[in-house]
């Protein structure tokens, strides 16, 4: 009966997606009880934060700028029909600091970061480094795992303020250098309007969480990551396409407790 | 167990979901002597050696090391008896991302808190006792095979184990690298007066070095004894093997149906 076939196919998926978020909820747990060791020899955690922070930094300042230059150019057009261009500093900064900084920074550190860190990690499986190390009597969550955890929630939010930086940079450039916005109010509007606790903070608290999911998913997709080509290849595609779905989901929650409509 | 005894191996079972892989495997390694498990590839030779370094629990049986029933250890216990095994993989499992240097160093500082300078000597002197001295600024991609396989062996005795595993350490290697590794790992059990296991199908290179042999075929063991048994052994498997005959018990054929009513021939 195919219609049996299909429930249990059904039935099978849903039970194994249910035993992945356990695995994974495990992984997590003894990635943060195994996490002594980051912080004890730091030297490590800093090896990684080179890696995941230091080198996304190129495509995280580009980035910024692009999407502040847009934003003031977009946001000049609007602005203006309502003969409030003196506002775009204030557009620009809230725009950026509440949601775009966190959120694409993130988006961009899934796909840039997080994506190396799966294939990484099922490579190091794939050629047994993974059990060469658990045979030296070395815990590979304390060694490989948690540094690179630690690494991904550091640099993440210091990511998302470096591209928020860039884009109010951005749109200067092109409200004011480009187009003319007088320079005192772009800025002074910005001052008056972004507030240190309800903008800033909730941007960083914003960009904490999402540092977690990302690596925690990059992490634990490596780390399970079947030992083949075609393995490691899916993983990398699996972390890069939850972390976003995941990055955008979390937003919304997020937005909806930090913002709800004041 | 008698204290000649390092590792005790008794009815050992396992089974990955419902197929089994060992059954009943009883072996002993007596301390100081280098013994070779063989068999062809997939007949559960390196799930043996994983049931010995604690990564795999059998279903039924034991393995003992040193006294110990290893899967009773608790996790500190494990480490603290892996401390003093050293397993050499298949094809190395260097870390990639580290000089050979330190994939030797790892397990020294990882270990021990001795200071850079003596980590820095004992560094050399594992290199140098597999020829390899010179080398220690290199990356794992810029050595070959045979060399891969020698830093892989100078950093399983980083530590002076007193087991040392081989998972097929001849697989892929030039006539030269074999003769190398295989006496590599006879000078080194002998030296460092280890106890070895080598696992592996290369008949010829391990019968040169071995003290004594397991034969394992579908997860039991077929046949033992010293080099000269197996060489003169009539068991037609083991004959089949040492021989490289391409018939025999091992069937060159694929174990299937009618071959002519497959292809349409017979009604």
């Amino acid at each position: 009966m195919p219609i049996i076939k299909s429930v249990r196919r059904l039935g099978a998926r849903t039970i194994g997606a249910i035993w992945r978020l356990g695995y994974a909820t495990r992984f997590f747990a003894l990635t943060l009880m195994y996490s002594g060791t980051s912080f004890r020899r730091f030297r490590l955690t800093v090896r990684e934060l080179f890696f995941s922070g230091v080198m996304s930094l190129i495509i995280i300042l580009v980035a910024g700028m692009f999407v502040g230059m847009v934003l003031g150019l977009q946001g000049y057009e609007t602005l203006k029909r309502y003969g409030s261009e003196s506002a775009l500093g204030s557009l620009v900064a809230l725009s950026l600091v509440r949601e775009l900084g966190p959120v694409l920074a993130a988006l961009l550190f899934a796909s840039r970061a997080g994506s190396a860190m799966t294939a990484e990690i099922g490579l190091m499986k794939a050629t047994e480094q993974i059990d060469a190390m658990e045979l030296m009597a070395v815990n590979p969550i304390a060694r490989v795992v948690a540094p690179r955890f630690w690494a991904g929630v550091i640099s993440m939010p210091l990511l998302s303020a470096l591209f928020s930086a860039m884009g109010v940079f951005g749109g200067y450039v092109v409200g004011v250098v480009l187009i003319g916005v007088d320079e005192g109010s772009f800025w002074s509007q910005m001052q008056s309007t972004v507030d240190f606790q309800h903008d800033i903070l909730n941007g960083v608290i914003k960009s904490f969480v999402f540092g977690v999911a990302v690596t925690v998913i990059a992490l634990f997709e490596g780390y399970d990551a079947p030992p083949t080509a075609e393995g490691v290849s899916g993983a990398t595609t699996r972390t890069v396409v939850q972390s976003s779905l995941v990055i955008l989901m979390l937003d919304f929650i997020l937005t909806a407790f930090m913002f709800r409509g004041d | 167990m008698s204290s000649q005894t390092l590792v005790e191996i008794r009815d050992v079972n396992f089974a990955y979901d419902s197929r089994p892989i060992l059954k009943g495997i009883n072996m002993d390694f007596p301390r100081g002597k280098l013994v070779a498990v063989m068999g062809l590839s997939g007949c559960g030779k390196t799930t043996i050696l994983r049931h010995i370094g604690g990564v795999l629990k059998p279903t039924k049986g034991y393995v003992k090391v040193d006294g110990k029933v290893i899967h009773e250890l608790d996790r500190g216990g494990l480490y603290e008896m892996r401390r003093k095994m050293g397993m050499l993989f298949q094809f190395g499992a260097l870390f990639t991302d580290m000089t050979v240097y330190d994939n030797v160093a790892f397990q020294i500082r990882e270990h021990t808190d001795l200071p850079e300078e003596i980590i820095r000597d004992l560094v050399m002197m594992k290199l140098r006792a597999v020829g390899l001295y010179g080398t220690q600024d290199l990356m794992p991609a810029e050595l070959s095979g045979g060399m891969a396989r020698r830093v892989a062996l100078a950093r399983t005795i980083a530590l002076d184990p007193m087991l040392i595993m081989y998972d097929e350490p001849f697989a892929g290697l030039d006539p030269i690298s074999l003769t190398v590794v295989g006496q590599l790992i006879r000078r080194l059990n002998d030296a460092l007066g280890a106890t070895s296991i080598v696992v592996t199908h290369d008949i010829q290179e391990s019968l040169k070095i071995v003290d004594y042999v397991y034969f394992v075929s579908n997860g039991a063991i077929i046949a033992e004894g010293t080099a000269d048994d197996i060489r003169a052994s009539g068991e037609a498997f083991v004959h089949q093997f040492v021989h490289g005959e391409m018939d025999g018990p091992i069937p060159f054929h694929y174990p299937a149906g009618d071959y002519q009513q497959g292809l349409n021939l017979r009604a």
